[in-house]
């Protein structure tokens, strides 16, 4: 391959027609407010782990959304499951719950 | 309330003839023939008047949108243009760049709601060349022109965008150029969401067009994006989206309204193949501008159109429409003299 000095990024194309929407309809079933999450980041903001990795409760959440479960996976792995982002959501969602259920079902 | 009530208000005022011709900087280098084409199309095969003046100037686009030149300085470029094209006598001015399309646009809807700009900058441009001028009574892209007079080019036209082998209209696919219709919308054919310029040829002469999910994407020509070398792979991964998208429905040619449009789409093509070692369609795909698919259909030699200077090779595309060429004329000039033979590619056409 020649070298250029530039080269093409690889696609973020994320086609939701072959996502397996069913994962999250389960994942859901840990807790449904999860599905008024208002993104706010109050659980990014408060987690303990987020300040030594660039781990993030609001983004594993947009993965599960993008349907990316395999990084969700990944990621939940850095959680320290110290229950802090479930004591600051403003919808009091249980997190905790749901990292464990991105554990067990994905 | 939309300015857009109905279809009608999609469309555009083109003048009917006596046109005053601005160049496009790229053009003249990557596709000279269209340029030509356009010239010869309208005078010859269509009778109308139509000046080309080697006295205007780049509109300076370029530099604008690199940031390099002060707004005030291209509204002065503009400015001396229009008094090219007022002191020739003429009032419609035809662009053949979308950029510079875009920045007449521009300067003649800054001057509209700041008229102290106007008479700034006419100031100016008598200080430092005693020039006046008038604004255009009609401005157009050269894309408008030919789409305005697509039905005689059918009428005069002696092949069709249809493959003789079998009888099936050719797939197009189309790229409109961001500063065509993402700019001032209203001023494109068709606006921002139902642009038509470039469809309305495709269909007029014969062909079908493919509606591809990233239709609309930019090509990611961009200016910096490109001319800054480290934001080159921005550039290439754009024009490289457009492609996967358009690629799975087997176009067997894509018309480009822009300058750097086509210049892109074609040529990173090669630049995907050699540094992805990816081909998109069988053997790459012809990137056509207007005029030359124009020249096509009215029965000019490709080698006229200036075909022979594409990165991807058109003739399977000629091969479809049934069009003669003479291979062992395509790498000479004019004057008999050999331009040149570019490297061969895989998948770069014939090959
Ligand atoms: S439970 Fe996990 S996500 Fe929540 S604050 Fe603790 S470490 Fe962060
Ligand atoms: S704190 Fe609760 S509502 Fe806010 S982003 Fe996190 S989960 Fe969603």
């Amino acid at each position: 391959m020649v070298d250029f000095g530039f080269s093409s990024y690889k696609s973020r194309f994320i086609d939701l027609d072959k996502v397996d929407t069913k994962l999250p309809t389960e994942l859901f079933k840990e807790d449904e407010i999860l599905r008024a999450c208002i993104g706010c980041g109050g659980c990014s903001g408060a987690c303990t782990a987020a300040q030594f990795t660039n781990f993030n409760f609001r983004l594993l959440h947009t993965l599960i959304r993008r349907g990316e479960y395999k990084e969700a996976k990944q990621e939940a792995e850095k959680c320290m499951l110290c229950g802090k982002c479930y004591m600051t959501c403003p919808r009091g969602i249980n997190t905790r719950k749901i990292i464990q259920g991105i554990k067990r079902i994905f | 309330m939309s300015i857009y009530s109905n279809w009608s208000s999609y469309q555009k005022e083109i003048a009917e003839d006596k046109f005053y011709y601005a160049r496009s900087c790229i053009r003249q280098n990557f596709f000279p023939g269209s340029e030509k084409a356009f010239l010869n199309i309208l005078s010859k095969n269509l009778g109308k008047d139509i000046l080309d003046d080697p006295l205007h100037t780049s509109c300076s686009g370029i530099a604008y949108h690199a940031d390099i030149l002060p707004f005030e300085t291209t509204m002065t470029m503009v400015a001396r243009q229009f008094a090219m094209m007022t002191e020739a006598g003429y009032e419609n001015f035809v662009s053949s760049c979308i950029t510079s399309f875009g920045i007449y646009s521009e300067v003649l809807e800054t001057w509209h709601h700041f008229p102290e700009k106007e008479a700034q900058i006419r100031e100016m441009l008598y200080k430092a060349t005693k020039r006046e001028f008038k604004i255009p009574q009609n401005v157009a892209h050269t894309s408008d022109i030919i789409f305005k007079f697509r039905e005689g080019i059918r009428e005069k036209g002696v092949n069709k965008l249809v493959n003789i082998h079998t009888g099936e209209p050719l797939k197009g696919v189309e790229h409109i150029g961001c500063h065509y219709a993402k700019v001032f919308p209203s001023k494109g054919i068709g606006g921002s969401e139902f642009p038509y310029v470039l469809a309305g040829m495709i269909e007029a002469w014969g062909g079908t067009v493919v509606d591809y999910p990233e239709r609309r994407h930019c090509c990611g020509f961009g200016f910096r994006n490109y001319l800054v070398k480290a934001n080159r792979g921005y550039s290439v991964s754009n024009t490289k989206r457009k492609l996967e998208s358009m690629a799975p429905f087997q176009p067997d040619f894509i018309l480009a309204n822009c300058p750097g449009c086509s210049m892109f789409i074609d040529k990173w093509q090669y630049t995907l193949k050699q540094m992805d070692g990816v081909v998109y369609g069988q053997k790459a795909i012809p990137v056509l501008t207007y005029e030359e698919l124009a020249g096509l259909v009215l029965g000019y030699d490709p080698w006229e159109l200036g075909m022979q200077m594409h990165e991807v090779d058109v003739e399977p595309l000629l091969d479809k429409m049934g069009i003669k060429y003479d291979s062992s004329k395509k790498y000479e000039g004019v004057n008999g003299k050999k331009i040149g033979q570019p490297q061969r590619w895989e998948g770069c056409g014939k090959l």
